[in-house]
């Protein structure tokens, strides 16, 4: 029996941890190949989400100073920051009213006319292709900042780049930055430079991913132009349209960069250039109101999922 | 002769029609590229001349002072060295992070699977902004501000990255890895040695993104630095108007020296980026 025992530990002796890990590194490997991205996740997205939520019922109070060990004084105030938000800040209803307004402007505008660019790519013997693809893409990728100024000098009232080409066309010029009225339209303006060629692209691929003999198939059973476009083409470019009013809209709640620089560092002529996110950042770092910023992100937050979940539940209710 | 009437009638109304569409696309081509053109002419002028009429696109006269300027009173140099640094940085360990997440999708089996794809699909619909506040608070207590942690480490292995390497390397064969494995590589091995370079492409597609966001990066990393030696291209550029007094030709410099590397690299891959972008979107 001794002796038994005896082979018994010494099994566990040859069973060393690089014996045990060479049996078992296809089990745990996943998960240390999705440590970093779960470690970062956790300390950098779950807790000040949480954190968020928590500072979303609080207020400033004080700050302490660095000597004494730094950080903030918060002071339990329930619901307060969402019901001042809802109900009295009118500020806050102007930023969301303006990210609707720029939404439902640069999607309405800019569907049809990339969808159109897309088409007039895709169609045989049309020239520059090549050139419209780098063109159409480089805005997107040129940095939010640099794209202000340059907007800042087009829209300039008296010298501005556009105001000039409207008054050769024999219209008079408006101040683009400076009237109330004509902020909105300046801004999706600019998103128009920035984003339309860039969708042109996605409708592109949607439209290269059409199969062919389908919709030769519906033409030589009679279906027109039209009724091709109509029924074949546009159904495959669901995915497409579902990407470019999502991420559109998403992005002009969250526009922050351009119109910030437009109206140097501030929300332009009677807040016409306040958005959410540019509130957030007023309320949160230049106001120090930093409980009163998290509540703001919240709501935002939820308005965004709203939106989105209402978009994708028409989407599939088109595709039946 | 014979060969042009031939064409002609092949054509027939179609050829003004054709016309009629490449101008299309040239203009909008055109009304694309004014702005940039604005931009670079913008660098070369006088102050005088942008705030005087007519307004015209080329310079009445080309003026190389506000590059002087640039290069001898404000940080510019340093700013882009630091944005060299911190965009690349990020770039290559977000890029290694999430081919690694990425390979543990497409290529094993583990419990938990399906919910932690659901965490990377949960961040793509969660707005950054969400976490600013707490974020920046977070970066107070880890006395963060003003290093370039704070820009590089949160966020660092990006959902999207994560997404487009699970879709890449699923296509990697599995046959490849057992084979590898029998030859008694480990799974590090097997991800470096095989893995690793059939997915290249890939990786040059969701590396150069990153490096653009970095690079093109500006809320964030205006709330983490402020000291302007540890600034980076974006918010050096915004707020050049503010302590140097420049002019706006200089700002314009500053903004197309800035724009260029990113530009030249675009023209270089622009077939793989926007395949890379938009494959996602199509398949829905």
């Amino acid at each position: 029996m001794s002796a038994h025992t005896l082979t018994a530990s010494d099994k566990p002796q040859s069973f060393s941890i690089a014996d045990w890990w060479s049996r078992n590194q296809r089990k745990v490997i996943p998960y240390i190949f999705l440590a970093p991205f779960l470690l970062t996740f956790l300390i950098f997205t779950v807790y000040p989400a949480g954190a968020a939520f928590f500072l979303s019922f609080q207020r400033v109070r004080g700050f302490i100073s660095p000597e004494e060990g730094g950080g903030v004084v918060l002071e339990y105030k329930g619901l307060d920051n969402y019901e001042r938000l809802l109900i009295k800040d009118k500020r806050f209803r102007t930023a969301i009213i303006n990210g609707a307004e720029f939404a439902v402007g640069t999607v309405l505008i800019q569907m049809p006319i990339a969808l159109g660019m897309a088409l007039l790519m895709n169609a045989p013997h049309i020239r520059f292709k090549v050139l419209a693809r780098l063109a159409f893409f480089a805005p997107y990728i040129t940095s939010a900042i640099v794209v202000g100024w340059i907007f800042t000098l087009i829209f300039q009232d008296r010298y501005g780049l556009l105001n000039a080409a409207l008054s050769t066309l024999g219209l008079e010029g408006v101040g683009w930055l400076t009237d109330k009225s004509f902020v909105m339209p300046a801004l999706i303006i600019l998103g128009l430079w920035t984003w339309c060629g860039y969708n042109s692209l996605f409708f592109l691929a949607g439209l290269q991913n059409v199969p062919d003999d389908l919709k030769e198939a519906a033409r030589i059973d009679g279906a027109n132009t039209i009724r091709v476009f109509w029924h074949i083409t546009i159904p495959f470019l669901r995915p497409v349209f579902v990407f470019v009013v999502i991420t559109g809209l998403i992005g002009s709640f969250s526009l922050f960069s351009q119109p910030y620089l437009l109206f140097d560092s501030g929300a332009g002529p009677g807040d016409a250039g306040l958005f959410p996110v540019m509130y957030l950042f007023f309320m949160g770092f230049e106001n120090f109101r930093m409980g009163y910023a998290s509540a703001i992100g919240y709501l935002l937050t939820v308005i965004i999922l709203l939106i989105t979940g209402l978009q994708l539940l028409l989407f599939r209710l088109w595709r039946v | 002769m014979q060969t042009k009437v031939k064409r002609a009638n092949i054509m027939g109304p179609g050829r003004v029609n054709l016309m009629f569409m490449n101008s299309v696309v040239l203009v909008g081509v055109l009304l694309t590229a004014i702005p940039f053109i604005y931009m670079i002419t913008a660098s070369f002028r006088q102050q005088g001349e942008l705030y005087s009429l007519p307004v015209t696109i080329m310079p009445r006269e080309w003026h190389g002072h506000n590059y002087v300027k640039l290069f001898g009173d404000t940080n510019f140099v340093i700013w882009y060295g630091n944005t060299i640094f911190t965009a690349g940085l990020r770039t290559v360990l977000g890029v290694y992070f999430a081919a690694l997440a990425g390979a543990a999708f497409a290529k094993y089996n583990f419990r938990f699977k399906r919910f932690f794809f659901f965490l990377v699909l949960a961040t793509l619909t969660l707005p950054f902004q969400v976490l600013l506040v707490p974020l920046f608070l977070m970066m107070v207590d880890f006395g963060w501000v003003d290093t370039y942690w704070a820009v590089i480490v949160p966020g660092i292995v990006g959902a999207f990255n994560i997404f487009l390497m699970r879709q890449y390397i699923e296509a990697v064969p599995d046959e490849l890895m057992d084979a590898a494995r029998i030859d008694g590589a480990s799974e590090f091995g097997i991800f470096h040695r095989i893995i690793i370079p059939l997915v290249r492409p890939a990786l040059g597609v969701v590396a150069i993104l990153t490096f653009v966001n970095t690079w093109n990066d500006f809320l964030w990393p205006l709330i983490v630095l402020h000291d302007d030696t540890k600034y980076l291209l974006s918010i050096g550029i915004a707020t050049m108007d503010g302590p140097y007094d420049v002019e706006i030709g200089a700002i314009m410099a500053a903004s197309f020296l800035s724009t260029l590397p990113i530009l030249i690299v675009f023209v270089l891959m622009q077939r793989q980026i926007i395949a890379g972008l938009t494959q996602g979107a199509i398949r829905g």
